[in-house]
């Protein structure tokens, strides 16, 4: 036998075995989820591939919104509130004019396009307070947006009565819940597109503009980059409008969605945006992170949580398997830090 | 009996790529001031970390009384009574002057099951030993209240506390008014008649010369010689000091200064310890050394300059053109670029790549239809300053922090160039490089120069701004104290200028 043939084949076991290990939490759950397809006859369904890429899709939005907070060493905890902020103001203003259950029966029934722009506005505002704080008033991004979340959410009580709101206009539910195809069962929701677009657009943002690369030279480096003529103001502030831009997107589909709102929606999806982008490989050191990484973070997330769905676990355990995936996703992450030391 | 109370001998230290420490040696009588001297990065405070437990030694041997001892930590050496007080005072502001002299070991009493702090007890022994270091404040006054010397004072009474037998004082004088350090002799005094030995390390000649009745000098890390304090002339010192012969270390500089096009008059700090009325010129073309001491303010200054640091007064003029410099950014696009000093806290973004570390200034040039940022044209410029500089890294998608310090140092040298500024800061260029990368950036500023930028470049070594300035500018304490022609500068004009305190 060849000795050269040899090595090549052993480094590309070598190469199999790095990725496999430097990514354990995503290969164990694929490994489950193969195994509980092969237990339980409907996981492989196309009606199930559905329910997990639309679910991924509206997660997915809210992590990358969150991903460029984390990749400059902060953190947004509003984005679960804001969320659900968007949610509620796109609910009420896509009532439908005949609805009896109307909150602001004194407002035209809207466009929902006009009302789509309307909340991307409002979360914009909320990102550039978020900004503001955290730059100018040097408040850290932890403490700023704990109290930021807490604000939102009263005033998302205030404006929806903390009464949940329904009777939506038939073509905000029909067009946001729309798929394309239907043999035998297999279909592409439209969230997945939206996804697929908002996925590309940040890909290009992170790799190939300034504010990319200048996000990027903050978390690797916050007073290296200033030093180098980078403007960290500017730069975050426009992280954190662009996050509230994502959440109101996210808020938006998702009322449409669940076909209803209320002001505790999205509460504690901050937590799972968060843990996506960790498990993803987004650094809590700050400078690393991808959008494919954030991708298969948020998907391996879902895709936990459907397992345990299958299996029929008592849906109060979810939790504590989410919580414990998240604390050894990221004592996993820093290991590989602190081995290199 | 030996009759030293503390010897070390035959210390040596190394740190990744430097020797800190040679073979170095100190003797301590009891009762006696020894002073400790030498240049910048001579040794001074590695040695005195080495008897602290800070830093532990590669070789040589602590003794105490005549007794081989290993000293593991600064609770250990506390134990052993050697006591330290740091240049850079570390208190805890927020708690009282007792809270802070008996942190860590405070005095307990049993309060039934549990031991609580004996708060009367500490707060009275607290009040004997301010007096016994002259200090008459409240014993219960929080620290952050009082002022510098208040504070050091605290320290001192920490050290006497632990009833130490060796005292160290680390620069105790550079942040002092006069009067202060009158106050800082007489306690002292009062130490040495109680047999304690002090070592005390500072650059000031005068001091020296008053206050000690031995001293030490070290140069590059190693142990020149011990003599009398009477024996020894301001000029003595320094010759001891500086005495090393200077090599061709240096290329040959062929750069011509032309004419005046940077000024900066009458810059002051906010701080008023910092920089004040500083003015001088900049040529087309020149190489402008800054040299001074540690604490001279000189990376303040530059900083200033480059609107890192904040200033209240002052003017930079380039061209006859007044520019307006409030952070980083405005200098840059004014043409002005800065290499600043802690490479791995302000210049290095660790985990990004070559590429990205040294497009990062320079980003706009690179960008197609404003958008777009053209990957080519990075790594065209990555590719020429691997080739100019000869920068070794196995690709620009290298993560910078793999890199050797000298590596790192061109790219970043890179990323300033890569914006072509007009004035180029360096602030210790070579610090933590080894010699061949040392000398390749060296060949770097030289051909800057050549090309028509005007560089400043401060440096702590003596040989260093001797070799490539054209012209050296010496602070001492924040002021510029004289300008000294390259060509007449020697280790020693300098020294005399770096010590002219007020």
């Amino acid at each position: 036998m060849d000795a050269k043939q040899v090595n090549s084949n052993e480094s590309a076991f070598n190469k199999i075995k790095k990725v496999v290990t430097g990514n354990p939490i995503v290969f164990l759950l694929l490994i489950a989820a193969i195994i509980v397809g092969c237990l339980k006859d409907n996981f492989f369904s196309w009606a199930n591939f559905g329910n997990l890429v639309s679910n991924t899709a509206v997660r997915f939005l809210i992590a990358l919104g969150v991903s460029g907070c984390l990749i400059t060493k902060g953190t947004d905890l509003s984005a679960g509130r804001q969320v659900g902020f968007a949610a509620v103001v796109a609910g009420i203003l896509c009532q439908r004019g005949d609805y009896t259950g109307r909150l602001w029966k004194w407002a035209p029934e809207m466009p929902i396009g006009v009302v789509l722009i309307i909340v991307i506005v409002l979360g914009l505002c909320w990102g550039l307070i978020n900004g503001l704080i955290v730059t100018k008033l040097h408040v850290p991004p932890f403490i700023a947006t704990l109290g930021t979340q807490t604000i939102i959410y009263g005033i998302s009580l205030v404006i929806s009565d903390a009464q949940p709101i329904g009777g939506f206009q038939k073509i905000y539910t029909s067009l946001i819940n729309g798929r394309i195809g239907n043999v035998r069962g297999f279909h592409l929701p439209y969230l997945l597109f939206v996804a697929v677009i908002f996925g590309l657009l940040f890909w290009f943002i992170y790799n190939m503009t300034c504010h990319g690369k200048y996000m990027y030279a903050i978390g690797g480096n916050e007073v290296a980059a200033e030093v180098s003529g980078v403007n960290t103001t500017n730069t975050l502030v426009r992280i954190y409008a662009t996050a509230g831009v994502m959440y109101a997107l996210a808020g938006y589909l998702l009322a449409a969605k669940s076909g209803g709102a209320s002001a505790s929606m999205g509460q504690g999806y901050e937590l799972e945006a968060i843990a996506g982008c960790t498990i993803g490989g987004v650094s809590t050191t700050g400078g690393i992170g991808t959008v494919p990484g954030i991708l298969v973070g948020v998907l391996v997330f879902e895709l936990l949580k459907i397992i345990l769905q299958f299996l029929g676990v008592n849906p109060y355990y979810n939790y504590v398997v989410q919580g414990l995936v998240i604390v050894l996703a990221v004592s996993l992450d820093i290991r590989k830090y602190i081995a290199k030391k | 009996m030996s009759e030293y109370v503390l010897e070390m001998t035959d210390v040596c230290k190394s740190f990744p790529g430097v020797k800190a420490l040679d073979h170095a040696q100190l003797r301590l009588r009891p009762g006696k001031v020894h002073a400790l001297m030498g240049e910048n990065g001579a040794g001074k405070s590695t040695l005195m970390k080495c008897m602290f437990g800070i830093y532990k030694m590669d070789e040589g041997q602590i003794k105490i009384d005549g007794q081989p001892v290993t000293i593991h930590d600064p609770m250990d050496a506390l134990h052993k009574g050697i006591a330290m007080v740091h240049q850079e005072l570390q208190p805890i502001p927020a708690r009282t002057v007792g809270e802070n002299i008996f942190l860590g070991r405070y005095p307990m009493k049993k309060f039934g099951p549990v031991s609580v702090v004996d708060h009367a007890k500490m707060y009275a022994d607290t009040a004997e030993l301010l007096k016994k270091v002259r200090m008459n404040f409240d014993p219960k006054q929080k620290v952050g209240e009082l002022s510098v010397s208040q504070m050091q004072s605290v320290e001192i009474a920490k050290a006497v506390s632990a009833n130490c037998r060796v005292l160290i004082l680390d620069e105790p004088t550079s942040s002092l008014t006069a009067n202060e350090v009158e106050a800082l002799f007489r306690i002292i005094e009062d130490l040495t008649a109680e047999n304690v030995a002090v070592v005390y390390i500072s650059h000031k000649m005068d001091e020296i010369l008053r206050i000690s009745d031995e001293v030490t000098i070290m140069r590059d890390g190693k142990y020149i010689g011990t003599w009398d304090a009477s024996e020894l002339t301001t000029d003595k010192i320094i010759t001891q000091m500086v005495g090393r012969e200077l090599t061709n270390l240096y290329p040959p500089r062929n750069n011509v200064p032309g004419e005046v096009v940077f000024e900066v008059k009458d810059f002051t700090s906010i701080n008023p310890r910092s920089f004040r009325h500083v003015n001088f010129t900049l040529r087309k073309g020149e190489i402008l050394g800054v040299g001074g001491l540690v604490g001279a303010q000189r990376t303040e200054l530059m900083e200033g300059l480059f609107g890192i640091r904040s200033h209240t007064s002052g003017q930079i003029f380039y061209k006859g053109k007044e520019l307006t410099i409030d952070r980083p950014k405005a200098a840059i696009d004014q043409g002005v670029a800065m290499l600043t000093e802690d490479r791995r806290g302000s210049g290095i973004m660790g985990v990004l790549s070559v590429a990205d570390n040294i497009s990062i200034s320079s980003l706009k040039k690179y960008l197609e239809h404003g958008i777009a940022i053209n990957g080519k044209k990075v790594e065209q410029l990555v590719q020429d300053n691997v080739a100019k500089m000869n920068i070794k890294t196995p690709s620009s998608k290298t993560q910078i922090k793999s890199l050797s310090g000298g590596n790192q140092q061109k790219v970043l040298v890179g990323r300033w160039l890569a914006n072509d500024p007009d004035v180029l800061i360096l602030d210790e260029p070579t610090r933590g490089i080894d010699v061949g990368a040392k000398y390749e950036i060296y060949c770097i500023i030289e051909e800057l120069a050549r090309e028509g930028k005007s560089i400043i470049m401060i440096s702590s070594e003596m040989s260093e701004l001797i070799g490539m300035s054209d012209r050296i500018m010496v602070m001492c304490d924040g002021r510029v104290t004289g300008f000294i022609d390259g060509k007449d500068a020697t280790q020693e004009n300098i020294m005399a200028l770096a010590t002219q305190f007020e």
